[in-house]
C-alpha cells in the first residue's frame, strides 16, 4: 500500500449529479490495475480526481504515502504520477522526437542560463536526446523521430503519447483508455508494451472499456457502478461476479440489492 | 526510406534558410557600405527586429496574445528620455534602468492575469498598450504630451558616443543578432521546449510536469525584456520620442511583421521585421495609407500563407518530394 494509490472516501458532485460516490480503494504500487465500469460509472471522474484534473468534493488521495489531493496536475506529475488521455493530447505542431523530449521536463535541468551559454546547451541536450531516442526505440516508434506528430496515424500517436509519458519516468503511469480507436493488432501491442512497462518496475493504473484488453494484461480490477466499487480482485474473480455481470447487462435492481 | 526522405527534406530547408539569412546579411553589408538613407531604414528595422523577435516567444514559441508590448516599449524608451535629457544620466544607465521599469511592470501586469485561461490576458494587454499610450500624452510635465521629447543624446559609454550613422548600424545589427540567437538558443532549449509545449497543448504539458502559469510568465517577462530594449534603443537612435512612436501603429506593425515573417519560428521573426520595415521605402506614394496596407497584407498572409514567408521553403521542400 505504502508505494501505491489509496482512496479515502472520494466523493465528487456535479450539482445534483454524485459521479464518484464514496469511493475507497487502493490501488497496488507495481503491476497492472485496471478500472473498468459500464459508460457514466465514474470511471473518467475518478480518474481526474487522481490525476488533479478535478478537486473531489470531500474524501483524501494519498500516493506513496503522501496526501496529493487537490494538487494541482503538474504538482501530481512531479510525485511521479504521469497520465495520458482519453483524447490523445500531443504537441501536434513539434517533432515526434521533440515530444518525447517535452517529457524529460521533470528529469533535466535548466532555465534561461542554460538556454543563453552554448556549452552548457549542449551537454543537457545531448542526454535529453540520447533518452529520447533510447524511449522511441523501447516503444517501436525510432523511424518517425524527426516527422511531425500530427502526421503520425492515429494508432501511433497513442503509442507516441504513451512514449512521452514514459519519458517523464512515472512510478505510476495513468491511462485513460488507451485502447480506445486502436485495431486488433494494435491493441495486441499496446498489452506487450503494458505488460513490459509493468515488468520494468513502473506501476499501471488504466481506465478502460476494452474488455479483452482489461482481462489480458490487469493483474487486479476494481469494477465502478453509479459511483461506487461493487467489486474488486484478479480478472478471474471478476469475471464470475454476479453484481458485475448484472452492471454490464444494465439490470440495476441486481447491482443495488 | 523514411527518415533518409526527411533528412533530404531538412537538407534542403536548412540551405534555403541559409540562403535567406546570407541575402539579408549581404543586403546589411551593401547598405552599410554605399550608405544613404536606406541605414536609416536598417536602424529601423533592426529595432524592429528585436522587438518582434521577443513578440514571437511570447506568441509565436508559447502560443499567447499581447497587443500591449508597445507598453514595455514605451515606459523603456520614455525612462532613457527624460533621465538622460532632465537630470543628464548615462544613456547605458538610463536604458537599464527603463528596461528595469518595463520587467517590473510586465511582472505586475503578468503575474496576475497569466494564472487565467482565455482571453483576459490578450484584454490585459490592451488595456496597457492604451494606458501606457494615455499616460504618455496627459502626462505633460513629465512626457510633454504630443510634443514629444527631443534631443535624446546617443548611446555611449563615457566619452566613447556612437555618433555616425554607420557605427549605429553596426551597433543595432550586432544587438538585433544577438537577441536572435538568444531567441534560437531558447527555442532548443529545455525552457523552450516548455513554452512551445504550452502552445501545443496546456492539459499535456501540465501532465508532464511542466507549471503553466510559471513558463507563461518566463516568455512574458522575455519578450518584455526585448520590447524594452527595442524601446530604449529606438529613443537613442532617433533622439526624439513623442507618444505616436510606442502607439497603436506600433502594434499592427508588429503583428504584420510578426505573420508575413511567419509565427513560432526565429527566421520567420527576425526577416519578417526586416521585410516589412522595407516595404514603406517600396510603396512610399501609398504613404498615408500605410496600415491600411500593412491589414490587407496581414490579410492575404493569414489566408493564403498563416506560415509566412519561413514556411515557403518547407512548402517548396515537400513539394519536391510529392514531384520526385
Amino acid at each position: 500500500m505504502s508505494g501505491g494509490l489509496h482512496l479515502e472516501n472520494v466523493t465528487r458532485r456535479y450539482g445534483g449529479l454524485v459521479a464518484v460516490d464514496n469511493i475507497s480503494l487502493d490501488i497496488s504500487g507495481s503491476g497492472i490495475t485496471a478500472i473498468i465500469g459500464p459508460n457514466g460509472a465514474g470511471k473518467t471522474t475518478l480518474f481526474n480526481v487522481i490525476a488533479g484534473a478535478t478537486a473531489p468534493s470531500s474524501g483524501r488521495v494519498f500516493f506513496a504515502g503522501d496526501e496529493i489531493t487537490g494538487l494541482s496536475p503538474d504538482r501530481i506529475a512531479r510525485r511521479g504520477l504521469i497520465r495520458t488521455f482519453q483524447l490523445v493530447q500531443l504537441f501536434d505542431h513539434l517533432t515526434v522526437l521533440e515530444n518525447v523530449k517535452v517529457g524529460r521536463h521533470l528529469h533535466t535541468r535548466g532555465g534561461l542560463l542554460t538556454a543563453l551559454l552554448p556549452s552548457r546547451a549542449a551537454r543537457s541536450e545531448a542526454e535529453v536526446d540520447a533518452s529520447a531516442r533510447a524511449l522511441l526505440a523501447r516503444t517501436g516508434l525510432p523511424t518517425q523521430a524527426e516527422a511531425l506528430a500530427a502526421a503520425l496515424p492515429y494508432g501511433q500517436k497513442r503509442l507516441l503519447e504513451i512514449t512521452r509519458a514514459l519519458a517523464a519516468e512515472p512510478r505510476m503511469l495513468l491511462l485513460d483508455e488507451p485502447a480506445a480507436g486502436l485495431n486488433r493488432e494494435e491493441t495486441t501491442q499496446l498489452a506487450a508494451l503494458l505488460r513490459q512497462i509493468a515488468a520494468s518496475g513502473t506501476a499501471v493504473l488504466l481506465i478502460e472499456h476494452d474488455m479483452s484488453l482489461v482481462m489480458n494484461v490487469a493483474d487486479r480490477i476494481a469494477v465502478l457502478d453509479f459511483g461506487r466499487v461493487i467489486a474488486q480482485g484478479t480478472p478471474d474473480e471478476v469475471r464470475g461476479n454476479r453484481d458485475v455481470i448484472a452492471a454490464y447487462l444494465g439490470t440495476a435492481e441486481a447491482a443495488h440489492g | 526510406m523514411n527518415s533518409h526522405a526527411s533528412i533530404w527534406a531538412n537538407g534542403r530547408r536548412n540551405v534555403a534558410l541559409l540562403a535567406l539569412w546570407g541575402a539579408a546579411a549581404a543586403f546589411v553589408v551593401y547598405v552599410f557600405v554605399t550608405g544613404g538613407y536606406l541605414i536609416a531604414v536598417l536602424h529601423f528595422a533592426a529595432i524592429y527586429v528585436i522587438f518582434v523577435t521577443g513578440l514571437n516567444i511570447f506568441m509565436g514559441y508559447t502560443g499567447q496574445v499581447s497587443f500591449g508590448h508597445n507598453a514595455f516599449a514605451a515606459i523603456s524608451g520614455y525612462t532613457s528620455a527624460v533621465l538622460t535629457t532632465r537630470y543628464s544620466i548615462e544613456p547605458m544607465a538610463a536604458a537599464s534602468l527603463g528596461l528595469a521599469g518595463a520587467l517590473t511592470c510586465a511582472l505586475l501586469v503578468g503575474y496576475p492575469t497569466l494564472r487565467l485561461r482565455g482571453h483576459y490576458l490578450a484584454m490585459a494587454t490592451l488595456a496597457i498598450g492604451l494606458i501606457a499610450y494615455e499616460v504618455a500624452v496627459q502626462w505633460g510635465s513629465v512626457t510633454q504630451g504630443y510634443m514629444g521629447i527631443s534631443g535624446i543624446p546617443p548611446l555611449g559609454i563615457g566619452r566613447w558616443t556612437v555618433t555616425s550613422d554607420r557605427a549605429l548600424l553596426v551597433l543595432l545589427v550586432a544587438i538585433a543578432a544577438l537577441g536572435v540567437l538568444a531567441s534560437a538558443g531558447i527555442r532548443r532549449s529545455r525552457l523552450g521546449r516548455a513554452l512551445v509545449a504550452i502552445a501545443g497543448s496546456e492539459d499535456a504539458a501540465r501532465a508532464l510536469g511542466i507549471d503553466v502559469a510559471r513558463y507563461k510568465l518566463i516568455a512574458f517577462l522575455i519578450s518584455a525584456f526585448y520590447a524594452g530594449l527595442a524601446g530604449s534603443l529606438f529613443v537613442h537612435a532617433v533622439g526624439f520620442v513623442s507618444p505616436e512612436v510606442y502607439g497603436l501603429h506600433m502594434v499592427v506593425l508588429a503583428f504584420t511583421m510578426l505573420y508575413v515573417g511567419g509565427i513560432g519560428t526565429v527566421t520567420g521573426a527576425a526577416l519578417g521585421a526586416l521585410i516589412v520595415s522595407l516595404l514603406p521605402e517600396t510603396f512610399r506614394t501609398f504613404s498615408d495609407y500605410q496600415d491600411l496596407a500593412y491589414g490587407a497584407v496581414l490579410i492575404v498572409i493569414l489566408i493564403y500563407a498563416p506560415g509566412g514567408l519561413a514556411a515557403l521553403p518547407t512548402l517548396w521542400s515537400s513539394r519536391r518530394k510529392e514531384g520526385a
